[in-house]
């Protein structure tokens, strides 16, 4: 209860989003440049993951829900029960989930099939696929990241993550151990590698990489939408930051934030 | 006039507020475990859960061998609790067998040994690492302990049992330390100087007669060094890479009750089977501490007390 009275909406003025890890950093990036043309209104991004923010507009603690995953009928319900109504789905952005090797290791692409061996524990050395006689080491993130989701539901076909994958927090934290340690993998959003390979994922003779062409045309096969869920009636600034970043001066900032545009 | 009748109602007063001060902390220790366990409850009425599935091997994916899973969030959850129990173990393990010699030889020397100004400089210093917010002990196990020990010994993980249990020690060196000083030097001087004047060196007095007689209160900082290391969470949530694997190795990442009730509260729907899971993991924890204090400590005080009636 108290918690509830604690984390109610701030007033007028501010907009609170709460939510996917995957969208926070290019959600600052649009609340700084919403901020300069509405001085009077402050933005507050909170990560936490898909279901942290899904939560807190159940609860009514965050005008903008962020989520890296489309609403399951089971959320839909539960939400419409809780709000009166189910909440405005609004696409804001495309981005691919890469998975990440380090820059030393001379595994170059995978195909969806060895992924998720590697994924469920079947194989567990590098050596399977061409590399040294080494661990395979996997970094994963915890169960109400999207990302995490999503990998599970497109490459492990709903099957459950090996027990031996560490979860992390944040895809930052996945890039930023992988970077550090020769023969770990990771997985995350695209627009978040830094100082780390990004393995091509192999169909048929193909090695496709994460680029914007490919991710475009639909020849990538792990790309997605990001959503932003708000109330039906939600507030008139709310409805300004939506119009924002949905503008092609939003879409724009989404584009140099290594993420793609809409079509 | 005025005077003895004010005096004696501020002592009403003071006597009260001490009383309520006193009797807090009983009470507020009886109603975590009450809250604690209700929230658990509702697991023993969950057809979802069994004393098979916490505690037993499960079949987990066709054509493999039964095994202990913990993934609560899942088309099928896998609620487990062993592997997490096996974690626990293993980070508290290897900080015990650390920090255990460390903490009880370096209090062996403060009061034994140590020249008075040394020692005063000693104790404080041991005590000011107690000060050390756990948070900073894990995020130094998480960025220089670990790739250090990994460089060393080339374990697969980076972050394991070991680097966390490693950290661990460090939190509760200072604990068994001071715990351990306190009781051997509340052994009475007359043993010391019976045993000199037998013709013991310094060394067998402190180790054949100091220490024995000072073992139930050696024997409580250890207590108390383990209870702060089950429970210890965010050094083991940083440092031991969370992930709940069954194996003898220490040298593999591993997820603890603690760190595991840390993780997931975030993401629990209020009232589901997964909530009254992580209660009862800390229904758990709890137990743990008050049978082992209950038992081993009063134990303790009891050959204390035998001692001193001799």
């Amino acid at each position: 209860m108290l918690l509830a009275v604690l984390a109610a909406p701030a007033a007028a003025g501010t907009i609170t989003i709460k939510g996917s890890d995957t969208l926070v950093g290019l959600s600052q990036r649009w609340a700084r440049a919403f901020s300069r043309k509405h001085p009077d209104i402050t933005v507050q991004i909170t990560g936490g993951g898909s279901g942290t923010g899904l939560a807190a507009l159940e609860s009514g603690a965050t005008d903008i829900a962020t989520s890296s995953h489309p609403l399951g009928e089971e959320e839909q319900a539960r939400l419409a029960a809780k709000l009166g109504h189910a909440p405005i789905v609004v696409p804001v952005v495309r981005d691919s989930v890469a998975f990440f090797v380090n820059a030393k290791n001379p595994v170059r692409a995978l195909s969806l099939e060895q992924l998720r061996d590697v994924l469920l524990g079947d194989v567990a050395r590098w050596s399977a696929f061409g590399g040294p006689d080494r661990q395979i080491i996997t970094y994963t993130r915890e169960s109400t990241s999207g990302t995490y989701g999503f990998v599970k539901e497109r490459v492990l076909h709903d099957e459950d993550f090996a027990s031996t994958l560490q979860p992390l927090e944040g895809t930052g934290a996945v890039v930023n151990a992988v970077s550090h340690e020769p023969w770990a993998m990771g997985f995350g959003g695209t627009a978040f590698a830094r100082n780390v390979r990004v393995l091509a994922v192999r169909i048929g003779d193909e090695e496709v990489l994460p680029t914007s062409e490919n991710v475009m045309s639909g020849k990538y096969p792990l790309s997605r939408q990001l959503y932003f869920y708000v109330p039906v009636h939600p507030s008139a600034d709310t409805a300004a930051f939506l119009e924002f970043v949905r503008s092609p001066e939003g879409q724009a900032i989404a584009d140099r934030a290594g993420f793609l545009p809409l079509q | 006039m005025a005077a003895p009748f004010r005096i004696s109602r501020t002592d009403r007063v003071v006597e009260w507020l001490v009383t309520v001060a006193g009797m807090s902390g009983l009470v507020v220790l009886l109603l975590m475990l009450v809250f604690i366990a209700r929230e658990a409850l509702p697991l023993l009425f969950d057809h979802d859960v069994s004393f098979a599935k916490l505690f037993l091997p499960q079949a987990v994916r066709e054509g493999r061998p039964p095994a202990w899973v913990w993934q609560p969030i899942s088309r099928v959850p896998k609620i487990s609790v062993v592997p997490l129990i096996i974690g626990s173990l293993k980070v508290t393990g290897v900080a015990m067998v650390l920090a255990a010699p460390v903490g009880i030889a370096a209090a062996v020397f403060s009061a034994e040994f140590a020249p008075p100004r040394l020692r005063e400089v000693i104790k404080p210093v041991v005590e000011l690492l107690a000060g050390i917010p756990s948070v900073v002990l894990g995020f130094f196990a998480l960025m220089v302990l670990a790739s250090a020990l990994q460089s060393l010994f080339d374990w697969p993980y980076r972050l394991n049992a070991i680097v966390a249990g490693v950290a661990m020690a460090l939190a509760i060196v200072p604990i068994v330390f001071t715990v351990t000083e306190d009781a051997l030097r509340a052994v009475p001087g007359s043993y010391r100087e019976a045993s000199f004047a037998l013709g013991a060196t310094r060394w067998d007095t402190a180790w054949r007669i100091v220490l024995p007689a000072a073992a139930p209160g050696v024997l409580g900082a250890l207590v108390l060094g383990f209870g702060r290391a089950v429970g210890e969470t965010m050094i083991v949530l940083m440092a031991s890479g969370n992930a709940a694997i069954v194996s003898a190795r220490l040298s593999d990442s591993t997820r603890t009750l603690s760190a595991t009730i840390a993780a997931e509260m975030g993401e629990v729907v209020p009232g589901s089977t997964h909530t009254s899971l992580l209660y009862f993991l800390g229904v758990m924890l709890f137990v743990v501490n008050l049978v082992l204090n209950g038992t081993v400590g009063a134990w303790a005080r009891n050959r204390v007390q035998r001692a001193r009636g001799r």
